[in-house]
């Protein structure tokens, strides 16, 4: 290894950690252990406890037992600055970051480089371009963060931990917006970090990247340890057995059944619909019963697309129509009286209302579109909330719950279950499946089946290829704000995608020879 | 871009409204107009600093206007009944001033309260201890005051450069450099934008509340001394209602009342505008002085207004594109 750290010695060791939130036991006897230079994955269904237990390792919360120790000493860090400069940098699942600071001061905050007391403004830009430009990115450091996107977002804060170059790196799903390429660039910079003898902590749903990455896995259940396994010798069906503790239902990536259904009428039409510097003008189709996928870089227009459709931005060309009839969709209030539905990519800020409770969360956008004076009873809340915590499997199944206090991937199932309430007639997914865990997974792509077989008309933007190949009927490729290609029935797998998606770089590459 | 900065609004206000008042009465666009007018704002410049900090923190300061009101008092009787040195009441006030609103941030972040609540209860709670000192003006005779009161540099053109004018224009460049430039300065930024988030990364949320409040206490002692420099005595109700200028000025001067958003010279801008206000009321001779409180709640909502409309621009998802490096 030649940077003199054995590398089995363990550098943290949780041993008999214990948190409840009142009556929730989040955590109970966990043990965990990360040894130098190695990337650890923690795994676990949606409420596990793999977020709460990073955040007792870090001091957010108090722990009620056990000890954890940092080579070989004892550390009870009380905040998330003391866990920092005991050597433990994070990137929380839900840290978006400051958006009002500029990206050089959320990179360096709290540690700007300084000279008689005065940050030194120029040269903390420097370093902020340079060390983003270890991921790919160009971008002004000094706009504000706010002003750029969900992922540059996450990139800058995984950015800002690998910088702080601590002993013990934690990322808790930090991959959840991230596209290929990205990935990419981050596990390279995680492999040559646990190469310098960093202990690196991976927690994320998609097995894909698990297997790809790490060395050792540790999973949790209901808050118990169930294991702690080397991934070499640990079969892919065996892991999700340790998750779910059952067999997960077997979810055919077979996609015959989708294309052989009977085309029906059209439910929305699009025609040369667009907006200037925003999107392309692009004529889109969606039919009932179907599943249309956008796929796309980050950044191609997916977004922008789900959201001229939805009214949430407004088209300065272009005629929409809904069952034939022309209409004009100016804002989402006009996407939610035609029927619309529209589950954004951003839950924290676009979405969840984390102040109320499971069951008002679910209720809110079906008495947004009946009207304040037509309010539903208690009784028919109760019901509403039921049937969808049982249909999505959100846990703990407990509707007068906050939003607030549930995981993050069961925040997403209840943002899920708002719009299917409404029974729209288009529902647009932005990442449906992103920070869920593989059970409820399989469980949201059976549900897209079904209610698509119900009539529903169905948008969904992915990055996962895999996934938008298994439901959709048809996928529109987009590339650079404008959609570049339409896939339909045998056409539609995933070398097809990429090389729509990768036609434009060739073609740059090309440009650049001649 | 998003159009102008706010500063830059506010900005524009001033001089348009400098110019309006010119054109009426040719006199006001004299250095000594400007003189006094920094004078009789000195106090109110110096808080309303310690406010923006506040505020863009995503606090508020109710009792600034009471340790004013308790500064003077205290000043005054320590000096002219206990006859201690005048420079050794002014520390003592500031130590304790400094100590008062340390307590009130400790009280915020430990127990978690809102700060309106906080420093509401310290609010009654200075104005009752300055009663309890005193309920009658003190007349404060002490050498340094004359002194003090006395010393101006002159300006080209007559004005006067009174030295409470120097301290508050020393306060609000110090106070900007403080905002701007330091680390302190971004955590406050860090706050307002998020404290839960501030704190999950590494700043050091509790100990920057208390020096926020502490920060803006001691600047309210500092401007109890200026008032008391200004009146020349100690009155248990001066400077009622001060701490609601501050936060009019604060506004007016584009500082999000939400947090996270703002500057010091805006504030500074914000404070010239209401003296402007006052002096064009003095200069016409007719109407009453209440007419500034008027005029300062029309310029506060258009201001707010003003701020609502950026908000909802800016929570538009403008997203940059970003370029990838080679
Ligand atoms: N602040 C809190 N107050 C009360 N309960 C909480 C709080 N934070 C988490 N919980 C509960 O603790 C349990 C574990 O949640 P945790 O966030 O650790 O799950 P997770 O494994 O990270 O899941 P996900 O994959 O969805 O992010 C859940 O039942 C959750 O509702
Ligand atoms: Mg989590």
């Amino acid at each position: 290894m030649g940077n003199g750290l054995d590398p089995a010695s363990p550098l943290l060791e949780v041993r008999g950690i214990s948190k409840s939130f009142g009556a929730v036991r989040a955590l109970q006897d966990v043990d965990f252990t990360l040894r130098a230079g190695e990337i650890h994955a923690l795994l676990g269904e949606n409420g596990a406890g793999k977020s709460t237990l990073i955040k007792v390792v870090t001091g957010v919360f108090p722990r009620d037992a056990g000890i954890v120790r940092l080579g070989g000493e004892d550390v009870a860090p009380r905040s998330a600055k003391a866990a920092l400069s005991a050597g433990i940098a994070t990137v929380y699942q839900e840290v978006n970051l400051l958006p009002n600071l500029s990206v050089a001061q959320n990179l360096f905050l709290d540690r700007q480089p300084m000279r008689f007391g005065i940050v030194r403004e120029g040269e903390m830009r420097r370093r902020a371009k340079a060390l983003l430009a270890d991921f790919g990115l160009d971008i002004d450091v000094a706009a504000p963060l706010g002003d750029y996107s969900v992922a540059i977002q996450h990139v800058t804060a995984i950015a800002r931990a690998v910088d702080l170059s601590a002993r013990v790196l934690i990322l808790d799903e930090p991959t959840a917006s991230l596209d290929r390429h990205e990935v990419e660039i981050l596990f390279r910079i995680m492999r040559q970090l646990a190469k310098r003898g960093i202990g690196i902590v991976f927690v994320s749903h998609f097995l894909d990247q698990v297997y790809e990455i790490s060395d050792r896995i540790t999973v949790l259940r209901n808050g118990r340890l169930v294991g702690e396994r080397e991934i070499a010798s640990l079969p892919r069906i065996e892991l999700i057995r340790m998750m779910l503790g059952r067999e997960l239902a077997e979810t055919t990536s077979a996609r015959a059944a989708a294309s052989e259904r009977p085309p029906r009428e059209v439910c929305a039409s699009f025609e040369n619909y667009g907006k200037a510097s925003y999107v392309a003008p692009f004529n889109l189709e969606l039919r009932h019963g179907e599943v249309v996928g956008l796929a796309g870089l980050l950044g191609s227009g997916r977004t922008e697309t789900a959201r001229l459709v939805f009214g949430a931005e407004r088209a300065d060309r272009g005629q929409a129509k809904v069952e034939g009839a022309a209409v004009r969709l100016q804002s989402p209030r006009d996407g939610v009286r035609h029927g619309f539905g529209y589950c954004p990519e951003e839950r924290k800020t676009d979405g969840i209302v984390a102040e109320l409770t499971v069951r008002e969360n679910i209720v809110l956008a079906l008495q947004a579109k009946r009207g304040l004076h037509r309010p539903l009873s208690r009784r028919e809340q109760d019901e509403i909330g039921r049937r969808y915590i049982r249909m999505l499997d959100i846990r703990p199944p407990d509707p007068e719950r906050p939003v607030g206090l549930l995981s993050g991937g069961n925040q997403q199932k209840v943002l899920l279950a708002r719009w299917l309430a409404t029974s729209p007639r288009l529902l647009v997914l932005d990442e449906p499946t992103r920070g869920i865990d593989v059970g409820a997974h399989a469980e949201i792509i059976r549900l897209i089946r079904e209610l698509c077989d119900d009539g529903l008309s169905l948008l969904v933007i992915s990055s996962e290829l895999d996934e938008i190949v298994t439901y959709s009927d048809r996928v529109v490729v987009l590339r650079d704000r404008a959609h570049v290609e339409e896939l339909a029935g045998e056409a539609i797998d995933v070398g097809n995608i990429l090389a729509a998606i990768a036609a434009d770089s060739v073609a740059v590459a090309l440009e650049a020879h001649t | 871009m998003k159009g102008l900065p706010p500063v830059l609004i506010t900005a524009i206000v001033l001089v348009l409204g400098f110019a309006a008042c010119a054109v009426q009465f040719p006199n006001i666009a004299s250095t000594r107009v400007v003189g006094n007018l920094l004078t009789d704002n000195a106090f109110l410049g110096i808080v309303a600093v310690g406010m923006t900090f506040v505020i863009i923190s995503g606090g508020i300061d109710l009792s600034v206007g009471s340790v004013i009101g308790f500064t003077t008092v205290f000043v005054a009787l320590v000096i002219e009944r206990w006859g201690v040195p005048p420079l050794a009441a002014f520390l003592a006030i500031l130590v304790l001033s400094a100590a008062f609103g340390a307590a009130m941030g400790a009280v915020i972040h430990v127990f978690d309260l809102p700060p309106f609540i906080v420093t509401l209860a310290g609010m009654f709670l200075a104005r009752g201890a300055s009663f309890l000192l005193s309920t009658e003006s003190v007349p404060i005779t002490a050498p340094i005051y004359s002194t003090v009161s006395d010393f101006a540099l002159r300006m080209p053109g007559g004005g006067r450069l009174t030295a409470i004018a120097i301290i508050m224009l020393v306060i609000v460049i110090g106070g900007a450099l403080l905002l701007h430039l330091t680390r302190f300065g971004a955590n406050v930024y860090a706050l307002g934008g998020s404290r839960t988030t501030a704190s999950l990364m590494g700043v050091a949320v509790g100990k920057m509340t208390i020096k926020i409040y502490m920060l803006s206490s001691l600047l309210a002692g500092i401007a109890g001394i200026v008032f008391s420099f200004y009146t020349s005595a100690g009155y248990s109700l001066s400077a009622v209602g001060v701490e609601l200028d501050s936060i009019a000025a604060v506004v007016i001067g584009g500082t999000l009342l939400t947090g996270g958003q703002g500057s010091v010279i805006g504030t500074f801008l914000g404070v010239l505008i209401q003296g402007m206000i006052q002096t064009y009321i003095n200069f016409d001779g007719t109407l009453s002085s209440w007419w500034t409180k008027i005029a300062t709640g029309v310029l506060l909502f258009a201001f707010i207004a003003l701020q609502q409309g950026l908000v909802a621009l800016a929570r538009r998802p403008v997203t940059k594109s970003a370029g990838v490096a080679s």
